[in-house]
């Protein structure tokens, strides 16, 4: 229990993939515009890392070690990534049509966020069973979807301001995402 | 379009990652010291070559409806051998990079261009494209790379070069320095380009 709740910590707070790991900062710009589109973003990243470190973590350990076949990993992983977007897109189509209606362009998009493959490849290398690799998984995109909404309420205040034209856009939201990343330097104080 | 324009869009006026704002997980993550941030630009640059040459080659025979994901296998495949061979030949390397080696797979560069030039236009075309969007790529990383490890840490390419008075910003060298170096290296841009563009009228 204690190792669960170390892990989690460490995938949330202290080794946060966006604001400490620089890992899925498209997204990160692109979709912390509206609050509505950060959490359906979030939360559709969160099912598809959770989904996806539980079964790249059983094909690392089912079929690529036994066959020898390690090198194969990142080829392997992008392809079980890519079905189970395209997977989770035909389910909530047929399932769920106003979920699927608000993720819209986002589903197929979470495919080439690079924190799914970052999970994936993290929890099949790093985590020793199938249990922890999921809970890695679940709360590295936890902490994706917490950044996501923290940049979400910078983001409005951010529009309220007044900037020189240079540092407009993009670059003012990279000097923000640079402050809160410094809060998130506080964590790593902590020694686990 | 001629060469010389060509390489002067992927550079100046149509950088990857300086104008598009593409591949910046990686921009901002290698780009503590020069020498991982050469790497990196060099192996992104290969990468896309040889995806981009495959590609161009493959384009008519891969279906619409499954074009991405032939794009992507095609890169992931090249990623792997990149990362077998920086292993064996760049220990060093390979370690400053760790997990940045096979993420390139989801480089949103390379699949850009894919999409974008490869799969439209001819095998030269399209190699000559892979070369000059890697360079553009790789003199942003680079640039980042010299500001960010002469002011975190006083030197250039392991060489000291601001003498020993010089107290470095240590910030710099995390993520939060390295959010707020990109952000100034934008607004620079957009000022320059604003500049250009008054020029211009």
């Amino acid at each position: 229990m204690k190792d669960l709740l170390l892990l989690s910590l460490n995938a949330i707070l202290i080794e946060n993939v966006i604001l400490v790991k620089c890992i899925g900062i498209c997204p990160f710009l692109g979709v912390a515009k509206k609050t509505s589109t950060a959490c359906g973003m979030g939360l559709a990243v969160l099912f598809v890392v959770t989904f996806s470190s539980f079964v790249t973590w059983l094909f690392q350990h089912w079929v690529l070690a036994p066959l020898g076949l390690e090198y194969l990993q990142t080829v392997a992983f992008i392809l079980i990534i890519a079905s189970l977007v395209q997977l989770t897109e035909m389910v909530l189509k047929r399932f769920m049509p106003p979920l699927y209606e608000a993720l819209g362009i986002y589903l197929p998009l979470i495919t080439t966020n690079c924190a799914v493959l970052y999970a994936a490849l993290n929890g099949a290398r790093d985590m020793g069973s199938l249990f922890s690799a999921t809970v890695n998984g679940f709360m590295t995109a936890a902490g994706f979807l917490l950044a996501l909404l923290l940049f979400n309420g910078v983001h409005q205040r951010l529009q309220q301001c007044e900037f020189p034209p240079s540092l407009k856009g993009v670059p003012a939201e990279l000097i923000s995402a640079g402050l809160l990343s410094m809060a998130f330097m506080g964590f790593q104080g902590f020694s686990l | 379009m001629k060469p010389l324009k060509q390489l002067k869009n992927a550079l100046l006026t149509q950088n990857p990652v300086l104008n598009q704002l593409l591949g910046m997980c990686s921009v901002l993550a290698v780009s503590t010291t020069v020498s991982s941030a050469f790497g990196m630009g060099v192996t992104v640059t290969a990468v896309l070559i040889c995806s981009n040459v495959f590609i161009s080659l493959l384009s008519p025979v891969i279906p619409q409806q499954v074009r991405i994901v032939s794009y992507i296998v095609i890169i992931a495949g090249f990623v792997t051998a990149a990362e077998l061979l920086i292993n064996a030949f760049f220990p060093s390397l390979a370690s400053s990079l760790g997990v940045f080696i096979p993420l390139i797979v989801v480089n949103c560069i390379i699949l850009a261009r894919d999409e974008m030039f490869a799969s439209k236009n001819s095998v030269p075309a399209s190699a000559l494209d892979g070369l000059f969007m890697g360079l553009g790529y790789t003199a942003a990383i680079v640039l980042l790379g010299a500001l960010r490890e002469v002011l975190g840490n006083g030197t250039l390419a392991g060489i000291p070069v601001l003498g020993s008075g010089f107290r470095p910003i240590l910030m710099l060298n995390f993520a939060p320095g390295a959010f707020i170096a990109l952000g100034l290296l934008l607004a620079l841009v957009q000022k320059l380009t604003a500049r250009l563009g008054q020029k211009g009228e």
